[in-house]
């Protein structure tokens, strides 16, 4: 193997198991062209039977693309695609799930307002019982421990069971070839180890799967073979379980990856920045929950991190945190000393805290304007001079837009261009960089680089730490875990509107805030003390 | 008895517009368009269906006269929106102000003429029904359509999987293109359904309720109907109670006024909106229930990534 030109430059070798599978999708020299740019240039990839083979590269490096190709999504400009030996055209999603191609999404691609089965209906060809079928969803997904009700419906599911109706949707097609677009994102360490035993269930029935992560320790632990592309094409074949992630990292980015430095905080005896106290609110909407009593204090000099699965209180707690709801009582949310909870986000931001909520394009920036105009709006307000008497200082703005492109290597193709413009990564770095720009002293980020790559998630993680050493305060919420342990001094987790309390990084594990995201406060409690009992 | 009877029957004249409209636009919308130009397609339906029979002498030929009419703007409307993706408030509204200068167009020849009215079909036996036979079995084919719709229209949006496939679309344009549903084929035919019963109740008003042309006949029914369908949280069973009631407080002020209990006509004539307003934001109190049945990509330009 390691058939490849960069790595025989590099004297890299890429030997590893052989694959013995039987030959199921080849795709050869695979082009796509969106206007100017290259997405796809001449990628050629083989899957086998029986094989995880995993996708790599950084954000823009074209992976979705050759993924929507595949599935017959998006029709490639030239390339030939094979299955078993033949060749074929796939022209549309319904073509791809006939030949056996099935596709789990990362932004789901599931419908809110319908059921559990009704979503996985419409993805089923040929005349069928909904009734027959809620039976055959039950049986199955229970047989692959991800069980499901069938009667539930979508809106009310949190997103670790949403994942779960994409998988079953997909095992309900019988596709002998899965493709799974960052699978474990929103999962909890348990359902991820879950999900991964099916994975293997699948393999040795003898089905095919393209698996797409940024997660490198999980692909090394369950990948057979991977593919590395880099600005469109492929640059190296290799055996994952004869790499590091950091040999991984490399060949993704081409480059080193900077190793994250953090000094021990010396923030116990600093003073309190921010501080949540006793806070609850209602839930606001019917998909929304309720925040049950929660207590937190960011001393200054350290970064907190909030891990749980997604959807169990975050986006509330931001928002009661951040201002754009208001708490019942000013003193619930402190800033410097300061009662704010009956303030908006305008007065915090003057008291020195700055936001960066989860959603970049439509929350964190207005997809339709351009970059300096975006700084405007989090910053209009905050005696930065960007306005004047009432009226906006564009000049001045553009030269902030400026200086942000250069200091957080925020990449362009032109200048000042509109929002929507950016890919993910260079979007979360502006909007992260408008906010540190102002060195605030309090920052609260959600999801600090969900979706970002390697490299740019490395430098912005640094960042966090810096500002937090530089003496401010920093809480970070995140579903990441491998991203809280590098950057975390405290750890809490939030589980069903409830937080527990901060505990300091170095005594938390994995398993511990497994339990504890799973709303299990009561066997994480016996699994620390399990575990200080053995090391006593 | 028979005064009460006499009056329900007008009630159900009142209501039947309304209903059929209503029920088009909410295929219309469970499929994620937004059609603002009802008014406009009731009012060319009403003045081709009154031409039509003029001019062959039969009513139910003028029915479909006014069922073509409706639907053939309503293509107008499909075609700019869908393919041409243009701004469907902008266009909904357009296509109002196009049918309601149309129509006076065409029916300039029509005014003062009497009308062909549809003659009552009874239905044997269930006519026989003291009170309800009167009331239910001895109306118009139009009357008998309108429940029809409903009852075809919920089985087939809850029972069917074209209807499965349609709500599909509406809750999320995007999903349902990646799983290689055809969104745009659907909206098409959802957008030509809502258009065609515009069109049957723009006939109704000219060839049923007042058998004549008159300009700017439908006095604004098509917007009560698009807001009878919002009401109603886009459920069909909702949209008989929403035109129903409507109907009724309108005919019943109608009485009112003619006793005189010395309320101001103005505020009468309000009535009928106040009330149907009113009653349908009660019944949609259940908030998750109404976020379940919104269709999420109302309204929504769509273009494919190909």
């Amino acid at each position: 193997m390691g058939r490849d030109t960069e790595s025989s430059k590099s004297g890299e070798t890429a030997a590893g198991r052989l694959r013995t599978g039987d030959l199921l999708l080849q795709a050869h020299g695979i082009t796509k062209r969106f206007g100017d740019i290259l997405a796809n240039d001449k990628v050629s990839i083989d899957l086998r039977a029986g094989e995880i083979h995993a996708l790599l590269g950084e954000n823009g490096a074209g992976k979705s693309t050759l993924v929507k190709i595949l599935y017959g999504a998006l029709e490639p400009n030239g390339g030939t695609l094979s299955w078993n030996g033949q060749q074929v055209a796939i022209s549309s999603p319904a073509e791809a799930r006939k030949l056996g191609i099935g596709m789990v999404f990362q932004h789901f691609s599931l419908f809110e307002a319908l059921t559990v089965t009704e979503n996985i209906a419409l993805a089923l060809p040929g005349r069928l019982s909904l009734r027959d079928l809620a039976d055959k969803i039950r049986r199955v997904s229970a047989d692959y421990g991800l069980p499901l009700d069938p009667g539930a419906i979508v809106a009310d599911l949190p997103v670790g069971i949403r994942q779960r109706i994409e998988i079953v949707r997909c095992l309900l097609q019988e596709p002998k070839l899965i493709i799974m677009d960052e699978p474990t994102s929103v999962l909890t360490p348990q359902e991820s180890d879950q999900l991964f035993e099916t994975l293997k269930r699948l393999t040795d029935e003898g089905c095919a799967i393209l698996y797409i992560s940024h997660r490198l320790e999980e692909v090394q632990r369950i990948c057979h073979h991977a593919t590395i592309m880099r600005h469109g094409k492929v640059v190296m074949e290799c055996d994952p379980a004869l790499e590091t992630p950091a040999s991984l990292a490399r060949m993704m980015v081409g480059a080193d990856i900077k190793d994250i430095t953090r000094e021990a905080s010396s923030a116990t005896e600093g003073e309190d920045r921010l501080a949540i106290v006793d806070l609850s609110a209602p839930a606001d909407g019917p998909f929304s929950v309720p925040l049950k009593s929660i207590h937190l204090q960011v001393k200054a000099g350290e970064v907190v991190a909030i891990a749980g699965i997604a959807g169990n209180g975050q986006g509330e707690l931001f928002d009661v945190i951040s201002g754009e709801r208001l708490s019942d009582r000013a003193d619930a949310v402190l800033i410097d000393g300061a009662p704010v909870g009956r303030k908006g986000i305008n007065a915090r931001r003057r008291a020195g805290a700055a936001y960066v909520p989860e959603e970049r394009l439509g929350h964190g920036a207005v997809p339709g304007l351009k970059l300096s105009e975006n700084i405007i709006l989090t910053r209009h307000a905050t005696r930065d001079g960007l306005v004047l008497s009432g009226f906006l200082d564009r000049g001045k703005a553009e030269e902030l837009e400026k200086k942000l492109k250069a200091d957080f290597d925020v990449r362009m193709s032109h200048d000042n261009p509109e929002a929507r413009s950016l890919s993910g990564g260079n979007l979360q770095k502006f909007v992260v960089g408008r906010e540190l720009d102002r060195n605030p002293g309090v920052l609260v980020i959600n999801q600090p680089t969900w979706g970002v790559d390697a490299g740019a998630a490395a430098s912005i993680r640094q960042q966090l730490i810096d500002l937090a050493r530089a003496g401010s305060a920093v809480l970070v919420i995140s579903q990441d875990l491998d991203e809280i342990f590098e950057i975390a001094d405290r750890i809490a987790v939030i589980s069903r509107g409830e937080l527990s309390a901060a505990e300091a990084a170095e005594k938390m594990t994995r398993e511990r805030i497994g339990l504890l995201m799973g709303g299990h406060a009561g066997e994480a409690g016996k699994a620390a003390e399990g575990r200080a009992t053995h090391a006593a | 008895m028979d005064l009460a009877v006499a009056i329900i029957v007008t009630v159900v004249t009142a209501a039947t517009p309304l209903l059929i409209a209503a029920i088009g636009e909410l295929v219309v919308e469970r499929s994620g368009v937004l059609n603002l130009g009802v008014e406009g397609m009731m009012v060319i339906g009403a003045v081709v269906a009154f031409a039509t029979a003029q001019t062959t002498g039969d009513p139910y030929i003028g029915i479909l006269g006014g069922i073509a009419a409706g639907a053939f703007l309503s293509l107008l409307f499909a075609v700019l929106t869908l393919t041409l993706v243009t701004n469907q408030v902008a266009t909904g509204l357009a296509l109002t102000l196009l049918g309601l200068g149309m129509s006076g167009a065409i029916g300039e020849g029509y005014v003062g003429i009497p009308g062909i009215k549809l003659q009552a079909i009874e239905i044997p036996l269930l006519s026989d029904i003291p009170f309800f036979g009167d009331i239910l079995f001895k109306q118009d084919i139009i009357v008998y359509l309108s429940f029809a719709l409903v009852a075809g229209v919920t089985w087939f949006l809850f029972r069917t999987r074209a209807g499965l496939t349609l709500r599909s679309v509406g809750d999320s344009q995007n999903s349902a293109h990646t799983l290689g549903i055809g969104v745009i084929r659907i909206r098409y035919l959802a957008v030509l359904f809502g258009g065609a019963c515009a069109g049957l109740a723009g006939a109704q008003l000219s060839l049923a309720y007042t058998p004549q042309w008159v300009e700017n006949m439908t006095a604004g029914r098509g917007w009560i109907a698009l807001a009878l369908v919002v009401f109603a949280s886009w459920r069909p069973l909702r949209v008989i109670v929403g035109a129903y009631l409507f109907g009724a407080v309108t005919i019943g002020q109608l009485h009112a006024q003619a006793l005189g209990f010395g309320i101001p006509s103005q505020f009468l004539s309000a009535l009928p909106y106040l009330a149907t307003m009113i009653v349908l934001v009660i019944i949609s109190r259940d908030r998750r229930l109404t976020l379940v049945n919104t269709p999420a990509s109302l309204g929504q330009p769509f273009v494919p990534d190909r």
